[in-house]
């Protein structure tokens, strides 16, 4: 296959699932924003979901003060914003349309019809009228994507580019949910205390896992369960462990002359995951750690367009 | 209906012609209502699909469909086997002109051409003197545009050797029609169109360089922003092949690569969407970032083939078209089967004089123009465009030609105000190798604007399904 090809397909992949992450961290702002709380705790609820993604400077260049009215419309419409909704929806439809034909038509129009169907929905003003409703379509589309991926491609290389997309961009962003959401409660979590049944309930709803949560451990929710849920457990499907076994497993599939290291070094992660315990992690500090591997996965991004995507000449 | 061919009635009783009576009869049991929503739910189709065109002088990405009209454009089988022998014909003579003037020059030697219409042609590539091609075939793809005017007989009006566009259209109305109307393919004799892909991947590996049994064909786009990125994409799909653009291409011992996931892997053929100007760096346009630099080298060498051949140009171009006929008679001896446009060549003293006294009833062209633009239709311009026309080509003579404006047929075509006739050309894809073929028909377009001549998509044109119809 052809690198340039890849490399659409990989960030095709990418965009998608990070327009997916940003709404599911925007909803979860929204419905904590409806429980009581002071004005300065709303304010900072909204800077640190900027902070997840590294958009406060970006932020603050073009907005005052931080309303939900300003953060909602940077994240979710603004097109300067790279990271906003419909910037990711746009890149991932324009990195399809230039490898259409590698993907089924199937796929392809998924990815046309999402990118036009928000044209409108953002266009009538959805995004502000019912936010929580636009939030849930793109996370219903990028399911659809996903599972028209899995439904009608043929397992070859473009299937596993688009699926080593996935997994990394969904690594780093269940990373960065986390940190964020523990940075603050941290010092509680250390001390065992039971932070707000509310603030471990929102971080949980975020990633679809308050049920799994529930399901899985049976108990009243606590802080350092919840980050064991979400980074060391292989059958939870948002998990750091979870994004890295398929990282892992996608990458073996296109293993070429270059890339030994690389699998390597994803091997390494996987295996620090595997075989850390959570009592590990809290006593190195979570946000050190989500930090380091925060590094990690970046690293490992950029080994895989090294070895695959841009190859430098012959 | 005076003043034109109209294909489906005959003229002044408004009879309808044998090939429409069944679709004629079966647009009189649709209610307008049912009408109105096919032609919505092919509107919604096409954009969904993404079936779309760029528009140049916009936003890159503008993208805009090209409006289908579900009136098909119906030709039948006896008239479309004389077009089609024409056209083989005509495109192979061609190629043996565009092989001679690269070679031998006999057609100049003989005084068939004037040498200076040659050499003086800025699509001439001297690069091409000498080198061999595969089977000697340069125009391996044409799309010969074809009018129907007068009473009713066919004309060409251009050959494009170059990069013809417009297949996918062809293809998609089809797909489109048969959706939207099954009901229609079973009430008629349709010759298929589809396997049109199939004949072309067929023909690309039949021209590969000497010695290569299982090429690898890859086709060449300038990427996403081109106009007709959608066909490029489209055709690599459905032949199977990877759809490069120049920076995936690089040339290494005098051989091109293309960069792959698994390292770089030799391309034997390329169906190139993208001018000889912009193709190597190196040998043409300095400034181009859409070619690979060494491509020609390689090509030159014979290890690797391109679909055209560098150089056609110099044989659809507007100043050589009034010699076809002329190049037919001398390399296979046989009188032309399809008509050529009488066509006044402004360097000519007697042929300028005349232009300029007929300006508002000629149609005048750029000698090296294409897609509709620069271009003066006489009858439905205004003084004022006429007099700026005039000086454009007062200082320039040999840059324009001019040919009689042909009524050229018009087909009924849903408009704003319902059914009217809308002029009409025709595009058949002639694809040649070891052997020539094409699929029966080619790509219809309609000038959508009432009493337009001008087809062009660029131009606010449309187009529809053809159908070469067996009785």
């Amino acid at each position: 296959m052809l690198s340039r090809t890849a490399d659409h397909l990989f960030w095709m992949a990418r965009y998608t699932e990070r327009a997916e992450n940003t709404a599911r961290m925007l909803d979860v702002n929204i419905q904590t924003q409806l429980l009581p709380q002071s004005a300065q705790a709303a304010e900072q609820g909204w800077r640190a979901l900027l902070g997840i993604s590294e958009l406060e400077p970006a932020f603050d260049d073009k907005y005052g003060i931080t309303s939900r009215k300003d953060v909602l419309d940077f994240m979710v419409r603004d097109p300067d914003n790279p990271s906003s909704i419909a910037s990711c929806l746009s890149h991932a439809r324009e990195n399809a349309r230039a490898v259409r034909g590698t993907l089924t038509t199937e796929v392809w129009e998924t990815q046309n019809t999402t990118w036009l169907e928000m044209t409108n929905l953002l266009r009538d003003g959805m995004a502000e009228h019912d936010p929580s409703a636009f939030f849930e379509w793109v996370k219903h589309r990028s399911h659809l994507s996903r599972g028209v991926t899995i439904g009608t491609m043929l397992k070859d290389e473009a299937f596993y580019f688009i699926r080593l997309g996935t997994f990394l961009e969904r690594a780093d962003n269940t990373a960065r949910i986390l940190d964020v959401k523990f940075h603050s409660a941290e010092g509680a979590l250390l001390a065992g205390q039971e932070a707000d049944f509310y603030h471990w309930a929102s971080i949980l709803r975020s990633v679809s896992a308050f049920e799994t949560y529930r399901k899985a451990y049976r108990d009243v929710i606590s802080p350092a369960r919840v980050a064991e849920l979400l980074i060391l457990r292989g059958d939870m499907p948002r998990s750091l462990m979870a994004c890295m076994s398929e990282v892992v497993s996608n990458l073996a599939h296109v293993r070429n002359d270059m890339s030994a290291e690389t699998e390597r070094y994803a091997g390494r992660l996987h295996a620090a995951l595997r075989f850390n315990s959570m009592d590990d992690i809290l006593r190195r500090g979570l946000h050190d750690y989500l930090t380091e591997f925060l590094e990690q996965v970046y690293e490992l991004g950029n080994r895989v367009s090294r070895d695959f995507l841009l190859p430098l000449a012959a | 209906m005076p003043g034109f061919f109209d294909e489906m009635y005959t003229d002044g009783a408004g009879a309808v012609r044998p090939h429409y009576r069944e679709f004629e009869r079966w647009l009189a049991d649709q209610s307008p209502e049912t009408i109105t929503r096919k032609r919505v739910e092919a509107d919604v189709i096409f954009r969904r699909v993404g079936i779309t065109f760029a528009v140049y002088g916009n936003h890159a990405g503008t993208e805009r469909l090209i409006p289908f009209d579900i009136i098909p454009r119906i030709i039948p089988a006896v008239e479309w086997a004389l077009m089609q022998k024409g056209l083989t014909q005509r495109v192979q003579a061609l190629n043996m002109f565009i092989h001679d003037i690269y070679h031998e020059q006999h057609i100049i030697k003989a005084g068939v051409m004037p040498a200076e219409q040659v050499f003086r042609n800025a699509q001439y590539r001297p690069e091409m003197q000498g080198i061999a091609v595969t089977s000697d075939i340069y125009a391996h793809i044409a799309g010969v545009d074809i009018v129907r005017a007068g009473a009713g007989e066919f004309y060409v009006l251009e050959d494009n050797l170059r990069v013809p566009s417009g297949v996918s259209y062809m293809l998609e109305n089809r797909k489109m029609m048969m959706r939207l109307f099954p009901a229609l393919f079973a009430r008629h004799k349709i010759a298929p169109v589809a396997h049109h892909p199939d004949l072309l991947l067929d023909m690309l590996r039949s021209v590969a360089p000497l010695g290569v049994d299982n090429p690898t064909v890859v086709l060449m786009t300038p990427g996403m922003y081109n106009s007709a990125y959608f066909e490029h994409a489209f055709l690599a799909q459905q032949m199977g092949i990877e759809l490069v653009e120049g920076q995936d291409l690089f040339v290494s011992d005098n051989h091109v690569y293309m960069r792959t996931t698994r390292g770089p892997q030799r391309v034997d053929v390329i169906y190139r969407r993208i001018d000889d100007d912009y193709i190597d760096p190196l040998a043409f346009r300095s400034d181009s970032a859409l070619g690979v630099p060494g491509l020609l080298s390689v090509y030159r060498a014979g290890r690797v083939m391109l679909a055209n051949a560098i150089g056609t140009g110099v044989a659809d171009d507007k100043s050589i078209y009034p010699f076809v006929p002329d190049i037919i008679r001398f390399y296979l001896s046989e009188e032309p089967i399809l008509n050529n446009v009488p066509t006044y060549q402004c360097r000519k003293k007697d042929d300028l004089h005349y232009t300029l006294e007929h300006l508002s009833e000629l149609v005048v062209k750029e000698v090296h123009g294409a897609g509709g633009y620069g271009m003066l239709v006489g009858p439905a311009s205004t003084k004022a465009e006429i007099e700026e026309f005039r000086q454009r080509i007062l200082a320039r003579p040999e840059g324009y030609i001019a040919q009689p404006t042909l009524a050229l047929s018009a087909c009924p075509t849903y408009v704003e105000s319902g059914i009217a006739p809308r002029h009409i050309d025709l595009r058949p894809f002639v694809l040649s190798g070891k052997t020539v073929t094409m699929v029966p028909g080619g790509l219809t377009r309609v000038a959508l604007k009432e009493g337009s001549l001008v087809v062009n998509s660029s131009q606010g044109g449309g187009t529809k399904d053809t159908w070469i119809l067996e009785q």
